[in-house]
């Protein structure tokens, strides 16, 4: 584990320097963290954001100050906080976390795919064998963010791997399902982006009106199920 | 009552000290690009710290008000007017039902914070009233303020009522906060930095770079952060990071070795190479800058960040303590 200061108002805790080797236990080792740190409750912490192979601390330093952080190195203060936090908690099981599993109806017409029969191509397979291979792989939410509710999807069987465009696009639709390198993922509000479209979902991965306003968070499983344009229609009004 | 943006100026849009607590789910900080100079002005109006005012990018903006009502803003140099007398930044003014209130374009600096008494009352949306104009939520509309839009007022609290009594006479008052609070736009500013995690994946001649030479705002700078020109900074690794948190005052370097110095609005996790952290207290500094503007960096250690915080907040505490003797 390490930590390093992340400007003046957080630190980042680095629980492992190594992902590709064992991406699954990564995210085990960040979210048992983030857990530990939650119920730590140190005082002056505001919140912790998880990614991959880090777990980010945010805090205001005027009230670590008034908890007895010495201003001269508030830093070392908190790194021997989360340091205890997380060592006392080491025989807490890494599978203790309860995570669910969100089915993500997709729709992979061409009228949403702009990509798809690129990825074919670029992956030598054919369209349908692209949509039957995406969509029976359980994938697990390694990280939110780029826009909010936008879940990075580990697990992305490795003939579907295709590198992001060249120029990417200035605007993707809310519900697009992209492949971008090694990972897929959702775009929850319309942005630009430089990912493969390949579908498009007609469920809602952000809503501010909605609490927690995402549909997924980091440690999720998530399935697509194909849907007809019909369904997706259906779906999209109700 | 209302406010009605008679003129809602180029880039206007209602902002609070934005959203905690949501970073997990990928939604941003947001609120004024420069808090401390929102919470200096709802303060010299009478409001809660947390109310949310307007904030205006190269001004041109004029509201109309349908009763009493207490304003006061910070930011760059900028002429504002209630009516016809002048309300330089800083000072808690008086407009009455049917007056105006008009912020010119700034001759230094971008941007400004008007707090209005009573607050900006639009409904809270995820813990804020900021507007999150990348994501399209919160400020009422989660877009740019429009000509014409009405921003409901809260009712004015006690204190600013008292200001009400007060300054029916002279209209403007006379006593204002630190002038560095109010004024915050300089000319080719050095902004303080502490060394950033990925420090180490730069060359040495990065580092010296940032430190000695001047960069230039470029174009397609917005809330989101300050893209800037100047010699590229060089990484000494390639590799690819996977992406991890990044903050208001994370200075990360794309391939082109051109940094980027990022703002409120900002996303959550960058991939990119962190350079530097510009340190808080200089962030409302950082927010002035515009597009050609020359801006240098100088380094400082964590703990020099946190004491000028602390000072900082030490000194708001005792102005906002002092200031209560006006509201009696």
């Amino acid at each position: 584990m390490e930590i390093t200061p992340l400007g003046d108002c957080a630190v980042l805790v680095r629980l492992t320097g190594n992902f590709e080797a064992d991406p699954e236990s990564a995210l085990e080792k960040v979210l048992t963290a983030q857990k530990t740190l939650a119920a730590a409750k140190i005082p002056g912490v505001i919140e912790l954001a998880p990614a991959y192979t880090t777990v980010a601390l945010f805090y205001d330093p005027i009230r670590a100050i008034e908890a007895g952080a010495p201003v001269e190195d508030i830093f070392s203060w908190f790194e021997q906080r989360i340091g205890d936090a997380i060592s006392n908690a080491k025989n807490a099981s890494a599978h203790s976390i309860p995570s669910t599993t969100v089915e993500i109806p997709v729709c992979y017409a061409s009228e949403f795919a702009f990509d798809l029969d690129d990825v074919a191509r670029r992956t030598d397979l054919e369209p349908n064998e692209v949509i039957a291979l995406h969509s029976s792989t359980e994938y697990r939410v390694h990280c939110v963010g780029f826009t909010p509710g936008f879940p990075f999807l580990g697990g992305l069987p490795p003939k579907l791997a295709t590198p992001r465009r060249e120029t990417p696009r200035t605007e993707i639709p809310a519900g697009s399902v992209g492949i971008g390198g090694k990972q897929t993922g959702i775009y929850p509000v319309k942005s630009p982006g430089g990912w493969n479209i390949i579908g498009r979902t007609p469920l809602r991965l952000f809503d501010p009106q909605r609490n927690p306003p995402v549909l997924v968070r980091a440690g999720d499983g998530v399935r697509f199920r194909p849907i007809s344009r019909e369904e997706f229609d259906q779906l999209a009004k109700s | 009552m209302n406010a009605t943006a008679i003129r809602a100026g180029f880039l206007t849009s209602v902002q609070d000290l934005g959203r905690t607590g949501l970073r997990e789910f990928g939604v941003s900080l947001g609120g004024a690009l420069d808090g401390h100079g929102l919470r200096v002005a709802n303060i010299l109006v009478g409001n809660d710290e947390l109310a949310a005012g307007l904030e205006t990018t190269f001004g041109g903006l004029r509201l109309r008000f349908a009763d009493e009502r207490i304003i006061a803003w910070c930011g760059g140099d900028f002429d504002a007017h209630i009516g016809s007398t002048a309300l330089p930044s800083g000072h808690p003014g008086l407009v009455r039902g049917g007056e105006e209130f008009f912020i010119e374009s700034p001759t230094l600096g971008c941007r400004a914070w008007v707090a209005i008494s009573g607050g900006i009352d639009v409904p809270v949306v995820l813990a804020s009233r900021s507007a999150d104009l990348r994501a399209g939520f919160g400020g009422a509309t989660g877009r740019l303020a429009r000509d014409g839009q009405q921003f409901p007022l809260g009712t004015n609290t006690g204190r600013s009522q008292m200001l009400v009594e007060k300054l029916r006479d002279r209209k403007i008052a006379s006593w204002k906060p630190p002038h560095d609070w109010s004024s915050t736009a300089r000319r080719e500013p050095t902004l303080r930095f502490i060394r950033g995690s990925d420090s180490n994946r730069f060359t040495a001649s990065a580092l010296e770079h940032l430190t000695t030479e001047a960069f230039v705002v470029s174009p397609d700078s917005d809330r989101m952060g300050v893209r800037l020109d100047g010699p590229a900074l060089e990484r000494s690794s390639d590799v690819d990071l996977l992406s991890e948190a990044v903050a208001p005052g994370t200075v990360q370097v794309p391939p082109s070795g051109k940094p980027i110095l990022l703002l409120n609005d900002c996303q959550t996790i960058g991939g990119y190479p962190k350079i530097a952290h510009v340190i808080t207290v200089d962030l409302g500094i950082a927010a002035q800058l515009r597009v050609g503007d020359r801006v240098r960096f100088r380094e400082v250690w964590l703990a020099d960040a946190h004491r000028a915080l602390l000072e900082r907040e030490r000194d708001l505490q005792q102005f906002r303590h002092g200031i209560g003797s006006h509201f009696k």
